[in-house]
């Protein structure tokens, strides 16, 4: 699954307790993808010295905060809107 | 704070400081502890870790205002700069960096971009050199996305309610160098003399340019 700049995503409310990039203000949150990075290696199994394949997509996504926050997600932290 | 202790094999009684260097905050007795291991399994260098230290120090604010100015006085360049960052500095001999990538945006009339990473203390070092001191505080990283109008008028900066104030919260792969707007009244600067107006700060976003009356140029 890939998501194109403008499409509605929630961040997965999971919880990881290993490392990880996606922060704890955005989880459960809507948000608008605004970009893809590109496809990077994952940082929750490079953390621990595996290679971090297969890569994953590296979203841009834009929160209303009461102001525009925006931060990069990995694909596997996004869910679809409806 | 001595202590009486028994080394295992060979008990000894004397009371002595724990061994360490003396004031060594514990982070980085930690680290120095990682260096001693890693150097000692054969994972990395001295030579390495130095050259590393090295390369850190060598970056500054100066590279990444060079990005800047070039793209104040050269709209092509500027374009260039946004669509991909890393090649726009290897046009000026600028070497982006380890990152896997850096992206630029602009500030403009209509929105201003302020940069934090509320993970750790991510940054793009190697176009503006190490991170300051309040980048990696818990209350920047926490005030930042929360209350970033608040943030930005203890910096000195009071942007109109219709400007935006759009927060760049770079958790992940990418750096982020803000392209602040050129002062007015600079219109018959040249490229080095612009340059100078732009700090570290106004290219994290927590400032703006320096005015040219002020700067020293």
């Amino acid at each position: 699954m890939s998501f194109a700049p403008g499409q509605r995503v929630r961040v997965s409310a999971r919880e990881h307790r290993g490392h990880h990039r996606t922060p704890g203000y955005l989880k459960g949150r809507v948000g608008t993808i605004q970009r893809c990075h590109g496809s990077f290696t994952n940082p929750e199994t490079r953390a621990y010295g595996d290679s971090g394949l297969p890569e994953e997509r590296l979203y841009l996504v834009r929160f209303e905060n009461g102001h525009p926050v925006s931060a990069d997600i990995y694909e596997h932290w996004l869910e679809e809107v409806e | 704070m001595s202590h009486d202790h028994d080394h295992d094999g060979h008990g000894h009684d004397h009371p002595h400081e724990p061994i360490g260097r003396d004031g060594e905050p514990a982070a980085a007795a930690r680290a120095r502890a990682l260096e001693e291991l890693l150097v000692e399994k054969g994972v990395i260098t001295r030579e390495s870790v130095r050259q590393g230290v090295d390369w850190l120090v060598s970056r500054s604010p100066g590279d990444g205002a060079r990005l800047v100015a070039r793209a104040w006085v050269d709209p092509a360049f500027k374009q260039r700069l946004l669509a991909d960052a890393r090649d726009a500095a290897a046009e000026l001999g600028l070497d982006a960096g380890p990152s896997p990538k850096v992206v630029a945006v602009e500030n403009t009339d209509a929105v201003h971009h302020m940069v934090v990473c509320t993970l750790c203390s991510c940054y793009p070092r190697a176009l503006l050199g190490p991170p300051p001191a309040w980048y990696k505080s818990l209350p920047y990283r926490s005030r930042a996305v929360s209350e970033p109008r608040a943030v930005l008028s203890e910096f000195g900066v009071e942007l109109d309610r219709d400007v935006e104030v759009h927060v760049l919260d770079s958790t992940a792969d990418v750096r982020y160098l803000v392209v602040p707007r050129r002062p007015d009244g600079t219109g018959d600067m040249d490229e080095e003399a612009l340059a100078a107006l732009v700090t570290r700060d106004s290219m994290i976003g927590v400032a703006l340019p320096a005015s040219p009356a002020t700067a020293d140029v």
